[in-house]
Parts: structure tokens; sequence; C-alpha cells
């Protein structure tokens, strides 16, 4: 079972994450978007440990409602209600329960990424995010770790396709061999919650 | 015309200069006689370029009487996190509401009608219908 201990462990090595590839999530962001990504989701990450740091938050669901609320108000660029709806979404899914499991935190985390699909109007296939969220989820009844890897896969699957969302959309087939920067920071995430779960 | 229950104009722009100027702009098509209440929220708080929550809520707060507001956006992040906004329930007043219009056009048609007593529906198709007018 995982508790909210183990939730503010994974934003937190979500933060650590970002805050080590700031470079290169900006770097991949510099050919295709405004290349902001990496210092805005570093700003928003750094902003969620410090509220986590100060906040009770007693229950998994707390842990990312508040997480996403702070990336709302802080991140400057569309990652910001992009994640942030991502963390609200899959906190309220998992509800006030103290714990919860593998198999509620996959059903929650459905949730909050339909939720960024329909937020953001992008589906699989459009150079989002989403490219790695949604293998990532599809992978995670067989555990965090395998979950990471699609997460990365998908990230780097990114690069043959032409942005359909965002500012890179503008670009056309100008985007097309750049590894999307949005799936990338997801990829991050995704492999910090393996991280939180010691696998 | 009564001074009070005029709906609310929020500007969200990437840009604080934008957003700025679109308000005068649109204020100062309205005419005189009636002060809409009409607010700037650009770029981030650090004064740079992209979308603060937190300046649109306050920019929400302050033209909120109580008629609704019309939050009008220009592009993707200030979109989205209007949108998150209204998701969270409590960050802006009560009948805010993001409205779908060119951003400039859409500002003036707003303010104009807004200018006349009209609801937040009215002010809504009227920002809306600035979609409509083709320009070749």
């Amino acid at each position: 079972m995982l508790d909210a201990d183990f939730f503010r462990r994974w934003m937190t090595a979500t933060a650590a994450s970002v805050a080590r590839e700031a470079e290169r999530l900006t770097a991949l962001d510099s050919p295709i978007g405004d290349a902001d990504h990496g210092s805005n989701l570093q700003r928003g990450f750094t902003a969620v440990a410090a509220v986590l740091d100060k906040e009770e938050t007693e229950t998994p669901g707390a842990v990312l409602v508040l997480a996403g609320r702070q990336l709302i108000s802080t991140v400057g660029g569309a990652s910001g209600p992009l994640y942030g709806t991502l963390l609200r979404r899959t906190g309220k899914a998992l509800g006030d329960a103290a714990e919860v499991s593998e198999e509620q935190l996959t059903e929650a985390l459905r949730t909050g990424v339909d939720a960024v699909m329909q937020l953001g109007g992008a589906a699989p296939g459009d150079k989002t995010m989403i490219d790695a969220l949604v293998p990532a989820v599809a992978a995670l009844p067989e555990g965090f770790a395998a979950a990471a890897a699609a997460a990365e896969q998908g990230a780097e699957a990114t690069t043959p396709l032409q942005a359909r969302k965002g500012r890179a959309s503008y670009l056309g087939e100008r985007s097309i061999g750049h590894q999307d920067p949005g799936a990338t920071s997801s990829a991050l995430l995704i492999a910090a919650l393996a991280e939180a779960g010691g696998k | 015309m009564s001074e009070e229950k005029l709906v609310g104009i929020v500007l969200v722009s990437h840009s604080a200069p934008v957003a700025a100027a679109v308000a005068d702009l649109a204020r100062g098509l309205a005419g005189r006689g009636t002060a809409v209440p009409v607010a700037p929220a650009g770029g981030t708080e650090g004064g740079g370029l992209g979308t603060s929550a937190e300046l649109i809520a306050a920019a929400a707060a302050a033209v909120d009487r109580g008629a609704g507001v019309a939050l009008l956006a220009d592009l993707g992040s200030a979109v989205l996190t209007v949108k998150a906004l209204l998701a969270e329930g409590d960050e802006l007043p009560d009948g805010a509401r993001l409205v779908d219009a060119p951003f400039v056009e859409g500002a003036v048609a707003a303010v104009v009608t807004a200018a006349t007593g009209a609801d937040l529906d009215a002010v809504e198709a009227a920002a809306a219908e600035a979609y409509g007018y083709r320009k070749a």
C-alpha cells in the first residue's frame, strides 16, 4: 500500500529530477517551443517541494491536490495547468484514503490523464506529454519500473511525429525530428514514481 | 443607467503590455458614461511572457460586481490556466466564465456590450460573434 509519505517522495523525486534535467528540457524546447520548459517546470516543482515541506498533507490525495494547485499557480506556461490538472485530478480520484493500492493509483492516474487530454484537446500521436503518459498508465499494472520504461519509450517515440498541439504545431513539418519536451518531462515524472517506490 | 451589477471583464494575455493595451482600447471604444470594470492580467508575476494564475485570480476579484465575470484569453497557456482555475472551483468569483472569442475584437465587443448593462450571456454572445466577422 502507498501512503502520503510515498506520494511526497514521488513529488520530491520529481522536483530533484526536473532540476537535474532542466537544461536538457529547455534545450529540447528550443527548436520547437519557446525554450522555457525546463525553467518553468523547475520553478513549479521547486514550489511543490517547498509547499509539501511546509503544509501538512495526511493522505495521498491531499499531497497530489496540493502539488497540482501549486503547479497551476507557479509555472507560468502551458505545462502548469496541464501538470496541475494531472496531479489534482489524480489526487481527487484517490479521495481521502490514508493509503491506496497500486491498482487504485493506476485507476486514478488514468482519470488524471483523461482530464489532461480533455483540457488540452490532445490525443496520442499529437507529440505531447500524452504520448508518454498513456503508455505509462497502460504499463502500470506490471509495476512502476515498467511504467517508467514505457513512458521513456513513449517520449522517444515522439521524435518522428509532427506536432499538432501548442506552439510547436505552428512549425508543421519542421517539428519532426525533435523529441517532445512535454513527453520528456512526463517520463521524468513517471521515473520519479519508480524512484519513490524504490524499484 | 445604474452603476451596479455590471459584468466584469478580464483580459488574459501572455504579455502584460498586450493585455493592458487591449483593455485601454476596449475602454476607449466603449464610450463614456459607464465605467465597465475591465482588468488586464498579462504576463507572469515577474513581468515575463507567460501566464500567472495569481494575476488572473486577482483581476477577476477586482472586476467582480456580482453580475459575473467574462474572461478572454489569447494563447495556449492563458486559455489552459483559465480553464484550470475554473475547474478548481473556488479560485474565481461565482459566475466567472471563459468566453470563446478572438482576443482584441472579442474584448471590444464584450466591453461595449457590458457597458449597456447587459448580462453575462449577452456579453459572451457579443464577444463570440466577433469570430463571425471575416476580414478577407
